[in-house]
């Protein structure tokens, strides 16, 4: 079959496209994803019992939303790597920032303290807990994504797949915080940045197998 | 901005809207694109350019719903004809390879070839190789020409379950594609 005889293949009865395909894909792919890290979260682990107190607590906002604003940027970053020759914007910046602010909320806290308090505001109670919890939350999400990208057309895989776990792992942060019983800056900017950088690697390791097309 | 990316650009938003004159407009241009791209960066594999120019067409057939209109066209057919071709030559050498620093992203719809060679590989021989539910709606819709209700009542498979061969057949082909590369 000669290239011309393809391209009249190829055109014959093509049709329209599904307009927005990157973003529906992509919101079916979270919400099945956070589903099913959500239950996970919620069986294995539950919800802390003094959620509503502690909802009066700035920290435990700011340990929600480090991660929900960090998932927010990396749903952009994910959805433009889907996408051949898509820029990435602001995305980096943006990732770089929201580091920068809970580790200065940490090096603040950290300089308040008295140097025998430094080590439990830094370890707390559950920083292995911590470690492990978060990357093995992050799986569902990640499996979503990963088949949401399946379907478009990453054309730089190992970035794809970091953007794809960290993503997943920033998603999984925010729903493990709703457990978490540390409320202290040091602990959030460190585990916590540790914690979705564990997917992160791990989808720009496996990003270039899982996502060839 | 070239005159390639307003004109192929038109196009190709016109073929993701329905328009299938358009679009075979839009992919016999990109074809000649293409083999200009490629033949300028594979000097010593000539034979590999017009296979690539096929692999690259059916690639951007089956992603085309990745293409936003607000993006310009030059750099999602970039993106793709380069991935194609890097993805080809890890798998002729088996090492991560096109290491090209002067690759420019702007220059891929600015030349075109339209004197197409001989492609390597048969695509009609690939489509052989699919099964039935893949090969028997792209042979009826794809080749024939047939509606997609004629080619479900010759069959007996579902209106849907001709679209969905057609569809998974295409995927299926360009994955034989790239296994095909490998020598």
């Amino acid at each position: 079959m000669n290239t011309d005889e393809l391209v009249t293949l190829l055109a014959k009865g093509a049709g329209p496209v599904e307009p927005d395909a990157a973003r529906r894909r992509f919101a079916m792919a979270l919400g099945w994803g956070m589903a099913g890290t959500t239950l996970a979260m919620a069986m294995a682990l539950g919800v802390r019992p003094d959620i509503v107190a502690v909802l009066s607590v700035p920290m435990f906002w700011v340990k929600l939303m480090f991660p929900a604003l960090v998932a927010v940027t990396m749903l952009y970053a994910a959805t433009r790597l889907a996408r051949p020759g898509a820029r990435l914007g602001r995305a980096p910046a943006m990732l770089g920032v929201l580091v920068a602010v809970v580790w200065v909320l940490g090096i603040f806290a950290l300089l308040g303290a008295a140097p025998e308090e430094r080590k439990y505001l830094v370890f707390g109670d559950t920083w292995i807990f911590c470690l492990i919890s978060i990357p093995l939350l992050s799986i569902p999400v990640f499996i979503a994504v990963i088949w949401a990208m399946k379907g478009l057309a990453p054309t730089r895989l190992s970035l794809a797949g970091g953007a794809a776990g960290l993503l997943a792992g920033a998603v999984s942060a925010a729903v493990y915080a709703l457990h978490c019983p540390e409320l202290e800056a040091p602990f959030i900017a460190i585990w916590y940045v540790v914690g979705m950088s564990i997917p992160a690697f791990a989808g720009a390791m496996i990003g270039p197998r899982l996502l060839r097309w | 901005m070239s005159a390639g990316e307003d004109k192929l650009k038109n196009l190709m938003v016109l073929g993701n809207a329905g328009d299938t004159a358009a679009y075979h407009a839009f992919l016999k241009a990109l074809s000649a694109h293409l083999r200009a791209f490629f033949r300028r960066r594979l000097v010593q594999l000539p034979d590999e350019a017009e296979d690539l120019v096929q692999e690259t067409l059916l690639a951007v057939h089956n992603y085309r719903h990745t293409y936003d209109a607000s993006q310009p066209l030059t750099a999602w057919v970039h993106a793709i004809a380069r991935y194609k071709l890097a993805d080809m030559l890890r798998r002729r050498t088996g090492r991560e390879a096109l290491n090209d620093p002067l690759d420019d992203e702007a220059d891929v719809l600015v030349s075109s070839d339209e004197q197409a060679m001989d492609a390597k590989r048969d695509v009609a021989t690939l489509l052989a190789q699919l099964p039935d539910r893949q090969r028997l709606p792209i042979q009826y819709v794809k080749l024939d020409g047939l509606s997609v209700v004629e080619a479900a009542r010759l069959t007996g498979m579902s209106e849907s379950a001709i679209k969905v061969g057609v569809h998974r057949g295409l995927k299926a082909l360009a994955e034989k594609m790239r296994v095909s590369n490998e020598h």
